[in-house]
Formats: structure tokens, sequence, C-alpha cells
């Protein structure tokens, strides 16, 4: 920002501020001439997405505050003089209420790319964290917000998202009445509620500042996940991702349109058109689609985790460890290299291997049966012997926060020095795979947990880990490294002679047939 | 693109089935609504019927305390009228000068005078069951105005296991198929003054109209609005994505 070798201005008066406060040039830096990798497809635009729809909420969340009155007597009736009342009440509402799930479409699409293309790689571990960090700080607002309306899934959501601290040893209990300000969900609850959901958006605006700081820092990666080496392989930032942001922006405002105004309760849940009634529980509380994958996660934990089992993942953890996570290549260990340990490196961890894979095979099973099949006589017997260490629900809570703390650590578990799913084969697979796994958690989050739901939340919880704690380990020793093109630029040319070879073959074809 | 074009598929199509929840009723069939559409509008003989309906029959029982008179307006009464209508309850207001409360005919100003004076008595009324508030009834079911008329046509001789306690009755789109509502329609039981069929049928649409109405009653020019909004984004979309391909068309 030092205005040291500032170009002056034509015009008079930017002149005369940018002389002052050089805003001007400093826009003109990150905005204007910021040269941008050259080679970005549509998914590049969800970063510009996600910031238009964070100032439409906040925008509109203003707004809708000025008529909102936080109070259980009031609140539901205050909603509905805002959508009945209020001069454009009606739409202010509906675009905040849409908004909130569009923006989160945004994110997870943002986040999809960023996973895809290898973006929370070095050097961009910190820009990476930051964004998951924003995706917490953005669940809690949401969350909050949604107990606003104080409809009958805000209360009971509030009741059964809140409840989860409980799980936590000695302290839950006395943190859920913190939280809740009482001895149920209540009138302070709903206050303290509102008042964080009109302070953390500006935290959360707080932290995309220093994500975009971050980002202006690396710069962008790019689909081929080649850093750029030269001019030939950017383009300034101005008019070329301006307009091109711009026209992205527009057909996915088109499509948040089509739900503002066409369907705009269709992706809420109607029981929150009923005014909270502690007394009444509904038949299925469910949250917010955004939060179905998480809240699979939640339930798909329906077993007590007793101390065979324990004992088990232990011993299949040190398999995993000693196989895939650490090697006598520093360059492929992480947390020896990214802390300097140099004791990991040395540990003949080899040697108990077979003594680990017998352990993890029996305390596996006998955990496993006592956990899962409690009824049977084997399991009632060895009972007595496995304490429980984790209830399910506690287990629950650890898994839930565990998969956002996976995306969290992701840059220091992936090691492969490839970035992008375009140059790692299987790497594509398993990522797409986690993507499928993703949509999988959403829709049996939605479903009653009973039966095949439950097996299924489970294989596809399973699944969601082991991505990130044995496949992308393995995939740092094992996956194939095909040569990389030397440049964006090579690799943009590549591609469009293999696009061009493509469409002669087919034109080829064509031809002796239309000969005929 | 491919990758990306797969990726939006994706996400389409599991929004919708994510937000659907599971139910174990009979699914209401889906009906041809004058407001159905992208650009449908109320009919506003239909929510004059429904509205009739609803004070001559449902109002025995049900509230709608997020409505005020004035709003009925809306369904193409003359002021005067919906004075008139207003005229015909009786609120209790006051302290007046002297601290005494007293009671007035209605106001257009005022809300819907409700059936009971709270929900204790409501119960009482009706063997425990409370009738729920009517005024977001249509959003506050799923399929709304569909299960409105599906519930008030789907009242049938009980069948199958189903056990009916006194005061219960069976209906196929009722969760567990039992109701504690009698069936409150019957055919000829409100007149109607513009010559429409007076059947259970007729009055179960004219009344699940009129809830939408209730619940939603922007809706016409949300849809206008959306139109416009459509309209503009759809144009400018046009002329941003020819400028980034013209733009663009220089570069590689």
């Amino acid at each position: 920002m030092g205005s040291g070798n500032r170009q002056p201005f034509d015009n008079p008066v930017i002149e005369w501020v940018d002389s002052r406060l050089p805003v001007f040039t400093l826009m003109n830096k990150e905005y204007g001439v910021f040269p941008t990798p050259k080679n970005f497809n549509y998914f590049w635009n969800f970063g510009a997405i996600a910031m238009v729809m964070l100032i439409l909420m906040l925008v509109t969340g203003i707004t809708l505050a000025m008529h909102y009155a936080a109070h259980t007597d009031v609140a539901f009736s205050s909603v509905e003089r805002i959508m009945r009342d209020v001069n454009f009440g009606w739409l202010i509402r509906y675009m905040h209420m849409n908004g909130a799930s569009f923006f989160f479409i945004a994110v997870y699409i943002h986040i999809f790319r960023g996973l895809y293309y290898g973006s929370y790689k070095q050097p961009r571990e910190l820009l990476w964290m930051l964004g998951v960090l924003i995706l917490l700080l953005m669940m809690a607002t949401a969350f909050m917000g949604y107990v606003l309306p104080w409809g009958q899934m805000s209360f009971w959501g509030a009741t059964v998202i809140t409840n989860l601290f409980s799980a936590l040893p000695v302290v839950g209990p006395g943190i859920v009445e913190w939280l809740w300000g009482g001895f149920a969900v209540d009138n302070p609850t709903l206050n303290r509620f509102f008042s964080l959901h009109y302070l953390l958006p500006f935290v959360i605006f707080a932290v995309v500042f220093l994500h975009v700081w971050a980002l202006h820092v690396t710069g962008s990666n790019n689909p081929s996940g080649i850093e750029p080496n030269g001019p030939q392989d950017t383009i300034p930032f101005h008019p070329y991702y301006t307009m091109k942001d711009t026209a992205g922006l527009l057909l996915f405002l088109l499509i948040y349109c089509i739900f503002t105004f066409f369907m705009p309760n269709a992706l809420g849940h109607p029981d929150n058109y009923i005014e909270a009634n502690p007394l009444v529980t509904p038949a299925h509380i469910v949250p917010e689609w955004y939060f179905l994958p998480y809240y699979a996660i939640l339930r798909a934990v329906t077993f007590d985790t007793n101390l065979f089992l324990l004992i088990g993942l232990v011993c299949a953890a040190y398999l995993v460890a000693v196989n895939l996570w650490f090697t006598k290549k520093p360059e492929n260990c992480p947390v020896a290299t990214t802390f300097k340990i140099p004791v990991l490196q040395d540990i003949p961890m080899k040697a108990l291997e077979p003594l680990m894979a017998a352990g993890a095979v029996l305390f596996l099973g006998i955990g496993g049966m006592i956990a899962f099949m409690p009824d049977m006589g084997m399991a009632k017997m060895m009972d007595a012997a496995a304490p429980v260490l984790v209830e399910a629900k506690l287990g629950g809570v650890l898994a839930m926060f565990g998969s956002i703390a996976m995306l969290f650590v992701l840059p220091f578990i992936d090691r492969h020095p490839y970035r992008s799913a375009v140059f790692r084969p299987w790497f594509k697979v398993a990522v797409l795979l986690l993507t499928i796994d993703f949509f999988v958690l959403t829709y049996v989050g939605g479903k009653p947990a009973e039966g095949l739901y439950v097996l299924v939340a489970q294989a596809a919880t399973a699944y969601y880990f082991a991505f990130f704690l044995v496949i992308i380990p393995f995939l740092n020793k094992f996956e194939p490294r095909v040569p990389l093109p030397p440049s964006i630029h090579q690799y943009v040319l590549d591609k469009k002679a293999k696009k061009k070879q493509k469409s002669d073959d087919y034109m080829n074809a064509l031809k002796p047939e239309a000969a005929e | 693109m491919k990758l990306f074009s797969a990726f939006c598929l994706g996400l389409a199509l599991m929004v919708p089935v994510s937000a659907m929840a599971a139910g174990d009723a009979e699914t209401p069939p889906k009906q041809q609504w004058h407001f159905s559409g992208p650009l449908g509008t109320y009919d506003r003989a239909a929510l004059q019927r429904g509205f009739q309906v609803y004070r001559q029959v449902c109002s025995a029982c049900h509230s709608m305390k997020l409505l005020s008179y004035r709003n009925l307006e809306d369904l193409g009464y003359s002021e005067a009228q919906v004075k008139a209508i207003a005229g015909e309850y009786t609120v209790t207001d006051g302290p007046n000068d002297e601290g005494e409360m007293f009671d007035r005919p209605a106001l257009p100003s005022d809300r819907f005078v409700s059936p009971y004076p709270n929900d204790a008595a409501a119960k009482y009324a009706n063997n425990g069951a409370l009738p729920p508030d009517m005024s977001l009834l249509a959003k506050a079911r799923k399929n709304g105005p569909d299960y409105i008329y599906a519930v008030l046509t789907g009242y049938e001789e009980p069948h199958g296991d189903t056990h009916l306690l006194p005061g219960q009755h069976y209906n196929k789109y009722m969760a567990g198929h039992v109701i504690a509502m009698a069936p409150p329609l019957s055919d000829g039981l409100v007149a109607y003054e513009d010559g429409s069929s007076t059947t259970v049928d007729q009055y179960s649409r004219d009344v699940s109209e009129f809830l939408m109405w209730a619940a939603e009653p922007k809706m016409e020019a949300r849809k206008q609005t959306g139109v416009k909004a459509i309209l503009f984004l759809l144009a400018f979309f046009g002329i941003m994505y020819a400028v980034k391909k013209k733009l663009w068309a220089g570069l590689h």
C-alpha cells in the first residue's frame, strides 16, 4: 500500500484524493491490473457470488431488523406484520429467507471448487482455513437466524441443537443453561440469538476481508493447479474477470429470483408457519437443508463407543499411521515436517504392525459386537468388561464438529505436490465420490433416523472421514505422478489442441457417411 | 464446463428432494388452482365465496387472528361493504374516560374476532382438540391448499384397522387417518348468491383458495414483481454474456 511509486492520475480530483489517501491506486492494483490466471472456468465465479450474497443478506437483514421484535410474545406476529403490512416487507423477508439458502449454495460450490482444484494447498493454507472459519460462522449465524421467526421448527431446532452441548462431560449441562439464559429455550434465548445474529455477519465480513487479503497475497489458483510464471499466463482482473463474474452472477441471481418470487417456501419447512409451542413436538424435527449433511453425521452415531471399540480403533489408526501417515521420506510426513518433529521419523513403527493388526481385528470385532448388537448373548457377557467411554450422543457431536475440523486440517493432510484433480486421476475419483457422499448425507439427513437410512448415513459418514484420514494419505504415497505441463499457457494450448483433435475426429467420422 | 453442468444438475436435483419431509398419510392429489403457476392470480369470486364458507361454517371454531377486516378489500369488497361486514361483530374496547371496558361494533381496522376467548376455552368446547388458527394454515401444511381441499373432501367410513374413539372421524389424508373435526361441510349448507354449485366439493375448493389468500395475501404482487425481475435479469445476463464473449474473443 506504500504510495512511494504511485502513478499520478490525470483527473485532478482523483489525483488530489489519491495523493493523500491512495484508495484509487489500491483498487487499481487489487482489482484493476491485478494479474489473474487466464484459464478460470465458471467455478471461479462463486467467490464473487458469495460476496454479493453476503452483502444482500446484510442489507435485507438490517432492513428486517427495523421491523422485527425479538420477544417470544410478538416475534411470530411481527414477522407476519412484515409479510402483510410493511411496504415490500414480503419481498425483503423472502429475499433474506431464500438468500440464506443461496448463500450456502454459492459457498458449497466455492468449497467444492477449492477441493477439486486443490486450492487449499501450499501456499494457500491460511486462505483456506479462513474460508472454513467463514463457513463455521455462517452456520452459527444461519442457525440463530432460523430461530428468530419463532415458529415450531425455530423453537424445536433450537432446542435440539443447543441440547447437543449437554453431551459434553461435566461442563455440558452448565453450558446449555448458559446458552439458554434459563432452563429451556425461551425469551432470553431468543433475545441473545437476535443480538448475535446481528453481530456475527459483521464478524463474517471481517474474516472475508482477511480471506480476500490472503488471496491477493498468494494470487488465485486455477484449473490446472500450476502457478502462473509469466505474463503469458495471466490477464488483468479488469475487464476480463469483472465482466465474466458479472455474467455468472446474473445467472445465479436469476435462479435465486425464481425461488424467491415463484416458490419462496420450497426450501423451508411448513411447520415454521405454526407459532412456537413448547407443549407440542413436531413429528420430525429437521434443520434447514444446508445443515442436513452434518445432521446426518450427528445422527449416524447411534452406538456407544466402549473400551474395546476404542482400543480397536487405536490399533487400526496405528496401522494407517505407520503405513500411510508417516514414512521414511520426510516430505511425505505431514506432522513431522510441518512441526519439525524428528522423533516421529525415527520410531521403528513397522515392528509393532502384526501385533496391532491382530489387536484391531479382535477388539473391533468384540467392541463392534457390543456396540451394534447389544442383544446378542456374547455381547451381553462381554458388556460388563467394556465400559462405555463415549456415549452415542457425545460421539455424534464429536463426529459432527470433526467433519468441519477435517476441512480445517486438510491442507496439512494432503501432501501430494500436485494441486488440481485434473492431473490427479485417483484423487479426482475420490473427491467426486466425496461430493456424491455429501449429497447422500444431505438426503438421509432429511429422513427419519430409522431403518436403512441409518445404515446409509453410517456408510456415508465412514466415507467422509476415510476420505481425509485414509484416502488422502494413501494418495500422498501411491498416486502416480503424470508429467505436468510446464505452464498455464501450455496447458491451455494443449487443451485447445485436444478439443480441436476431438472435433476433427468427429467430423472425419461423419464424412464417409455423408459421402454414401 | 461439463463437470460444472453435472455439478449444478446434481444440486438442482438434490435440493427439492431433501426439502421434502416424510409423511404417513396419503399424499393429497395435485389440484389446478386459479392461482397455480408463475402467472396465476386469485379468483375474486372464489375468494368471496370461500370467505362466505369460512364465515358461516369454519369461523364457528377456527380463528384467523392475523387478518383484519380491512384486508377483505383485497377480495373485491368495497369500503362500505367491509365496514358492514365488520359491523356484524362485537369487540371489547377501552378503557373509556371512566375507566370502563365497553363493547362496540368492530371496525375495518380490527382483527377478525375469534370464536373463543382463549385456547383453553376452544379446547374445552372441542373435546380437548384445539382448532388451529387458519391465518397461515395454507402455508403451515405440506401441499397447502391441495391438503386443505383433500381433508375437507377426504372423510370416509372407517376402514382398515383404524380404531376410532368417540369424537374422532376417519379421514384418509390425515396422519394416522384420524381427525377430531366432524365433517364440517354438507351439500347445500351455504347459500351462494352467484349461482355456483352448492356442493361439498365446490365449498372445499372455494375455502381452500380463500385460505391460500389469507396465508399469502401478497402473492399476486410477488409474482408480478418476479416476472419483471426475471425479464430484467435475463436481458442483463444476455448483454453481459455477449460482452464477456466479445471481450474474451481477443484472448488466447
